[in-house]
């Protein structure tokens, strides 16, 4: 079938746009809690 | 449990695109990524809209959570502008003979992508909380000019990019499956784009959780 390879291209280069979004959210937010759980232990260590 | 019914919703949509749609009889398969394409667009519209919605109600209230609000949805508004404007020129290649050329709609969406992009990139510019989330919000504001002007650029003005098949007059249409395949990949992305704005919104939250350990490791 003519152009299916640019349809495949589009659909797939789109959803990784999202994939890739979505990963990104997920990895900022796993950092930052981890950030927030070191910066609570460090504070229970100082009381 | 809300992301698993996202996927589904997404692969069904990506489903009826590909088999249930009837093929378009001029660009036969290549039509199909209007299905994807322009829901893309309307979901990217509407994270735009909800962005501005809240950025004014910051402006209004001085509240945080409607800057965290506005920052989300600038964010996801971006990934789904993003997604037009790589399956566009995918499109355009083969249907037009090239990947892009600056009429209306195109350029004026370009603009859509580099004024939000502009917004983001404002935001790490200011350390001052409060200032950031004034100024961005008043930038967002100005921003979301263009999106009047991306609906209408293909309504008020003729060149390369196809004329509207909905709201576009008397004279514009779809077949009916056609349409219903449409309206339920816009209803698809659309659910989409509100799951990426709540993981993007719970993530700003977390943010302002930080700032207040952050200020008390500090005053230690």
């Amino acid at each position: 079938m003519k152009n299916l390879d640019s349809v495949f291209a589009a659909y797939a280069i789109g959803w990784a746009v999202f994939f890739v979004f979505y990963l990104s959210v997920a990895k900022r937010t796993s950092s930052l809690r981890e950030e927030i759980e070191r910066l609570k232990s460090s504070l229970n260590r100082g009381k | 449990m809300a992301g698993a019914a996202v996927l589904f919703l997404v692969v069904a949509a990506a489903y009826a695109s590909f088999y249930i749609a009837p093929e378009e009889r001029t660009m036969r398969v290549l039509q199909r990524i209007f299905y994807f394409h322009a829901a893309s667009a309307w979901a990217g519209m509407t994270a735009f809209s909800i962005c501005f919605v809240a950025n004014l109600l910051y402006v209004w209230r001085r509240q945080e959570k409607w800057d965290a609000l506005g920052v989300s949805c600038a964010e996801v508004g971006l990934a789904f502008t993003t997604v037009v404007l790589i399956t566009g020129p995918i499109w355009a290649k083969p249907a037009w003979g090239i990947y892009w050329t600056w009429d209306a709609r195109l350029t004026s969406t370009f603009v859509l992508w580099l004024l939000y992009i502009s917004y983001l990139l404002l935001r790490t510019l200011i350390e001052e909380p409060d200032r950031r989330a004034l100024l961005s919000a008043l930038f967002g504001i100005f921003a979301f000019i263009d999106v009047p002007i991306v609906f209408g650029a293909i309504r008020w003005w003729r060149t390369q990019h196809p004329a509207p098949v909905i709201m576009g007059g008397p004279d514009s249409g779809l077949e009916p499956t056609m349409r219903a395949v449409f309206f339920f990949s816009v209803l698809a992305l659309h659910a989409l784009m509100v799951f990426l704005i709540v993981e993007r919104y719970q993530l700003e939250k977390m943010r302002a959780d930080f700032e207040i350990v952050r200020r008390e490791a500090e005053a230690q």
